[in-house]
């Protein structure tokens, strides 16, 4: 027996960067899909600096393929998340040994 | 019928202690949510508690480690086990008290080690299992935290560009929601977990229960819903030390010191490590911090927190042994009630401390000026 276990730390730093920082990547590009332009409103662009008035916290562009571009990251998402958990639910709950 | 008592007991003293791990920890994964506003403190509180405990029902791979991997089962009895809560619930109140989030788990563990030692010795210990599964974690897993919490927030930083200000804080306002659910419910599974170890070692001390046994229902239900019920009343004075304390949150980089709080947590439990949510959650709000140009970490109050967390287990194991060895001198059913007796003079004095420099739902996001308590704020004009 050693001290560390090698292979279940190097899981854990990969998979807690691909779950922890590549999820909330994902959804910021889905957030940016969803800010596309088009369409009847507009959100103005970067560079308008920090504060902005209050009508720039509009998040959605109104482009309709960053709509669904958007809707579907979003929703893979919610299913990483779903797959996560019922991972870690059959890895809790070993079959019982009596 | 002497045992029968003390195992009421010691049951009653660990779901006190699972709530006190509660209130302690809800700042884990509220914090950062309510410091950016994303979600009000009371509902964050709520929210929390209700996903504590269904992740308490998740897994159960940390309860293992507790009831079979850290004492000797043969050697530890049930004067051991009520003694190491009294030291672990004597250590979360006081850390509270001075809004530090400390480690619970550590507190639980150090006081039944500490405990352990002063009835059997040294070699009752599984020393292997403890650095192996305790320890190293402990130093390794705020690390990981927040490499990966920096890693996301320059990532989110990097890709939100687009946006403006306000559509960012916007945005990751809904996503943080999302993530500090996630936190609870690894918090669940991994905190919650600890208590039901507890009792399960309690019961397979008192022969009541095999040894290797799992958790039975009963006991996964009742440190479900304590800790839950721990949860909603909120360790306000935590929550504002890790939320306003440390570093200065936007809602980007509350996001991504939930994820990897989360990510890290349940990775971790399904692995059996009893790692400590709040050095994770901790360490990934340092992470965050680091990640984003020009924040500023405290690093004064990163490292008092990293000095309370140094002497956790072994002050809890210090009080954990006292507690040991006065139940001892006394004997029997009647020690045991005595050591209880004083915890609950312990935390009646310490709650009245507490009542001096309240935080409460009200304050918590006041400006960080240094201290765990605001300063009291003028009469609001209506």
């Amino acid at each position: 027996m050693s001290w560390i276990n090698l292979s279940a730390l190097w899981k854990i730093v990969v998979y807690g960067l691909i779950a922890g920082a590549g999820l909330p990547a994902l959804f910021a590009i889905g957030l940016r899909a969803l800010a596309w332009p088009g369409g009847a409103r507009r959100v103005r662009a970067a560079g308008a600096g920090a504060g902005g008035d209050a009508d720039s916290d509009v998040l959605i562009g109104g482009n309709p393929v960053g709509m669904v571009i958007a809707a579907i990251i979003f929703l893979v998402i919610l299913a990483a998340l779903g797959w996560c958990v019922y991972e870690v639910y059959q890895i809790g709950h070993p079959v019982t040994k009596k | 019928m002497g045992n029968t008592v003390i195992l009421v007991l010691v049951v009653i003293t660990a779901l006190s202690f699972d709530f006190t791990n509660g209130f302690h920890d809800t700042a884990n994964a509220m914090a950062t949510s309510i410091a950016t506003k994303a979600l009000s403190p009371r509902v964050a509180v709520a929210l929390s508690g209700v996903l504590n405990l269904i992740g308490a029902f998740l897994s159960l791979a940390v309860a293992a480690t507790i009831a079979s991997g850290l004492v000797s089962t043969k050697l530890v009895t049930l004067t051991v086990v009520a003694s190491g809560l009294a030291g672990g619930i004597t250590w979360n109140l006081l850390t509270w008290l001075f809004g530090i989030p400390s480690s619970s788990s550590h507190a639980l563990i150090g006081g039944v080690v500490g405990a352990t030692i002063a009835a059997a010795g040294g070699h009752a210990v599984l020393w292997h299992g403890l650095v192996s599964k305790v320890v190293l974690p402990a130093v390794m897993s705020p690390i990981i935290a927040a490499l990966v919490a920096a890693t996301g927030t320059w990532l989110l930083y990097r890709i939100s560009r687009g946006l403006t200000d306000a559509a960012r804080q916007h945005g990751f306002r809904v996503g943080q929601i999302g993530s500090a659910c996630m936190v609870s419910l690894a918090h669940g599974t991994n905190d919650a977990q600890k208590t039901m170890g507890v009792i399960t070692l309690a019961l397979i001390v008192n022969k009541t229960v095999p040894a290797h046994s799992n958790a039975p229902f009963w006991v996964i239900l009742c440190c479900a819903l304590a800790i839950s019920i721990g949860t909603y009343v909120g360790g306000w004075r935590v929550i504002r030390t890790l939320g306003k304390g440390l570093v200065e949150i936007e809602s980007p980089q509350g996001m991504a010191a939930e994820s990897a709080s989360a990510a890290v947590i349940l990775l971790s439990s399904s692995f059996g490590y009893s790692l400590s949510t709040t050095h994770v959650a901790t360490g990934s709000i340092i992470g965050t911090g680091l990640g984003k140009k020009g924040a500023e970490v405290r690093w004064n109050v990163a490292g008092r927190m990293a000095t309370a967390w140094v002497f956790t287990l072994p002050s809890a194991g210090l009080v954990g042994a006292g507690a040991y060895a006065l139940a001892d001198v006394i004997g029997g059913t009647i020690g045991v009630v005595v050591d209880l007796l004083i915890l609950l003079a312990v935390a009646a004095v310490i709650y009245w401390r507490s009542r001096g420099t309240k935080v409460d739902h009200n304050n918590v996001n006041d400006e960080w000026t240094g201290t765990v308590a605001p300063p009291e704020r003028e009469p609001a004009a209506a």
